[in-house]
């Protein structure tokens, strides 16, 4: 009877280890305090690419080039050399600005920074850190093994390996605040941000920057409205433009429980190759799937105990039997 | 006296040396890459991060290492002793199959000279699905050596070391069966983090690891008929049908769980009208459905069942299902978003197959040197 007891106790533990009730689901984690961001408009962006020479400038990286051109950086999406980048939708005959029809618009694709990021989830040697204070997330390759789990578990395809190099690594855009840069730590903003002629791309708080995005989704197509460039806490000579038809949906407000850095458009963003997401982020349900089962180590720990128990006896068994082993 | 006898034939056969021919060619493949880079010999790209060196060699491979696994929770933890003459040699393929596991993650493991990374504490990150999977498969391959080191005893005539070794060895044969369970488990749970990368039909959130563990253990007693069958035919010894027909019964069992969950949850997520959209995830998954309700029909039967030959078809095919569910939802579905394409170059291809030859010749070096088939009776 004891026997039987423990013997479903070690298949019970066991089969609970692969079975999931998720007790304590985990919800969506939620935006530092006084997490900083950017704000990219996509109907201001002229696709100069400033942004992604600085950008380039700022991290040491070398400019991309593709094919006979030497002229000019031709990077068309992240690398390992290339951090930001700036895409472009077209359709049709593509004359129109900020048109879905016979239309073109920008979008810029680097480090969206999540509230609740994939790729720090994913991480097994917590090389991949969100800071507590400003949300910022940052690579760090001195505990890198490489097996590129945040690659796959960034939903935006963001961090990016040298594989061309033997000794390698993972780089991502860390909001120009990595060991050695420190801009937004010394007061500064991002360098894309600096240069962005338009005031496209916008640096602030998360808290300003959803509040900002969320006045232009109010205004009137058509009325003049004065575009902070640069920093949105402290708005020098602003860009003076009409405002275009935007879509109501600030990207990453809450997609995959929201992104610090954020943005808007006239464009819808599936068409700006933007990822189908639900609100839920995969981290937290990854996440509350493992705590489930590995709870303090108690269901293995258990299932181990009855495991030892049954199998202590049945080998006993087979000595009585006199079987061999 | 031991019941089990090397086979004492010569290692060096013309299969043999054909297995080496291809180890040779993955070989050069292998220092190329630790030569110049992954980006010289993989097709591996900024979507793609993950092709067959981690979807095969170490998602799909350990499964196939299952069959020390399965029969040890069959024979230790049911009790089913008339199974333990298949332990041995199903434990040798497990090690083997988990220690190329980990040497193809080697190869994919982007800064190589930091992989000591993983097993520094204050590195650790318990959210992360990744960290279960590395130290825990880590741990395996060392319960699996000491789960052999029997065999190597014997052949060395340690029978003092052999004796201490009996003592403690239920403690390593219940971790054997709890490590598994855990990592195989969470190689399904990778998937979640992945998220809408995954096909829908494949990602099936809270119930990937179920159903990981589900194709563990059938792709684990599957591998156990193959390997009992082919060194019937192989070696010319006498035939193990009988055993092996009971074990196509717990595969009956196994399936069927597996097929209802699989249905159950899709049905339950609403994603039942996907599988019949004529699209190739849906013709993928109708294939993998047909592999998995085949040797179902075919074990059903005992006349079937203890029929070598139809056994051996039956195992198979339960290989192939088990394999294509997870090269499903790793790579051939699996989506990044515009712009990303992958198929595996021809020096990635040979440095996996050069590790299943190694592999191979491993396995068909040691059975014939070390006490590892069981003792025939009638020999
Ligand atoms: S966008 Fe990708 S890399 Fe950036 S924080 Fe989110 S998950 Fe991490
Ligand atoms: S590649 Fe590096 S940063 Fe990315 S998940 Fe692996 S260990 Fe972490
Ligand atoms: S600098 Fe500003 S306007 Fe120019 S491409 Fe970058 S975001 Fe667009």
């Amino acid at each position: 009877m004891k026997r039987r007891d423990f013997l479903k106790a070690a298949v019970g533990g066991a089969t609970t280890l692969c079975t999931v009730g998720v007790a304590e689901a985990r919800p969506n984690l939620e935006p530092t305090e006084n997490a900083v961001g950017m704000l990219y408009d996509s109907t201001l962006c002229i696709g100069c690419k400033a942004c992604v020479s600085k950008c380039k400038e700022v991290n040491d990286m070398p400019p991309t080039m593709e094919g006979d051109n030497t002229t000019w950086d031709s990077a068309h999406d992240l690398s390992g050399e290339t951090l930001n980048v700036i895409k472009i939708y077209k359709d049709g005959t593509a004359r129109v600005k900020d048109s879905v029809v016979d239309g073109f618009a920008f979008e810029k694709r680097s480090c969206m920074h999540c509230v609740d990021p994939g790729c720090v989830s994913a991480c097994p040697c917590t090389a991949m850190r969100r800071d507590s204070l400003t949300g910022i997330v940052t690579h760090h390759a001195d505990a890198c093994i490489g097996c590129r789990n945040c690659m796959v578990a960034c939903p935006y395809n963001v961090p990016q390996f040298e594989y061309n190099k033997l000794f390698g690594q993972i780089h991502k855009c860390q909001m120009c605040n990595q060991a050695g840069v420190e801009r937004i730590s010394k007061g500064g903003m991002t360098g894309c941000a600096e240069v962005c002629p338009t005031g496209a791309t916008l640096f602030g708080t998360r808290k300003d920057l959803l509040a900002e995005a969320k006045r232009r989704m109010t205004l009137q197509a058509g009325e003049v409205y004065s575009y902070p460039r640069g920093n949105l806490s402290d708005p020098f000579h602003p860009h003076e433009k009409a405002v275009p038809h935007y879509r109501n949906h600030i990207w990453g407000e809450k997609e995959a429980g929201g992104t610090n850095v954020m943005h808007i458009s006239s464009v819808p963003f599936d068409r700006l190759g933007m990822p189908p997401l639900e609100e839920r982020s995969a981290a937290s349900i990854a996440e509350s799937v493992q705590h489930t089962i590995y709870n303090y180590m108690a269901l293995p720990a258990i299932a181990l105990a009855g495991l030892t128990f049954a199998v202590r006896r049945n080998t006993e068994d087979d000595d009585h039997e006199g079987g061999e082993s | 006296m031991s019941g089990h006898k090397a086979l004492n034939s010569r290692i060096i056969t013309p299969p043999f040396l054909f297995l080496a021919l291809i180890l040779l060619i993955g070989g050069y493949f292998g220092v190329q890459r630790f030569m110049e880079g992954m980006g010289a010999v993989s097709n591996l790209n900024g979507g793609f991060s993950w092709g067959i060196w981690v979807v095969y060699d170490v998602v799909v491979g350990t499964a196939f290492a299952c069959g020390g696994y399965a029969l040890a929770f069959t024979v230790y933890v049911f009790n089913k002793g008339k199974y333990h003459p298949l332990v041995r040699p199903a434990v040798l393929a497990s090690l083997l199959g988990y220690a190329m596991g980990g040497f193809g993650a080697f190869f994919d493991m982007g800064r190589f000279w930091q992989f000591y990374e993983i097993f520094l504490p204050w590195n650790w990150n318990f959210n992360s699905v990744m960290l279960e999977v590395g130290l825990c498969v880590a741990a395996y391959i060392l319960i699996l050596i000491i789960e052999f080191a029997p065999a190597f005893l014997e052949r060395i005539g340690q029978k003092k070391l052999l004796k201490v070794l009996n003592k403690v060895l239920f403690l390593f044969i219940a971790l054997g069966v709890l490590l598994p369970t855990m990592h195989q488990s969470s190689l399904g749970s990778l998937l979640i983090a992945m998220g809408h990368k995954v096909h829908p039909l494949w990602q099936t959130l809270h119930f990937q690891p179920l159903l990981a563990i589900l194709t563990a253990l059938t792709m684990g007693f599957s591998i156990v008929i193959f390997e009992a069958s082919f060194s019937t035919v192989g070696f010319r010894r006498s035939s193990e049908t009988d055993l092996l027909a009971g074990l196509g019964k717990v595969i009956v069992g196994l399936i069927a769980v597996f097929l209802a969950a699989r249905l159950v949850i899709l049905a339950l997520q609403g994603k039942l009208g996907l599988i019949f959209t004529g699209d190739f995830a849906s013709l993928m998954f109708l294939l993998e459905l047909a592999l998995f309700i085949i040797p179902l029909v075919i074990l059903l039967s005992p006349q079937r069942r203890n029929r070598g030959g139809t056994l051996l078809i039956a195992a198979v095919c339960m290989l192939f299902a088990g394999s294509l569910y997870r090269f499903n939802a790793f790579l051939f579905t699996y989506d990044p978003g515009p712009g990303f394409s992958y198929f595996p170059s021809v020096p990635e291809i040979m440095i996996t197959l050069g590790i299943i030859a190694l592999e191979l010749m491993v396995y068909l070096a040691v059975v014939k040197r070390l006490p590892v088939l069981h003792r025939e009776e009638h020999a």
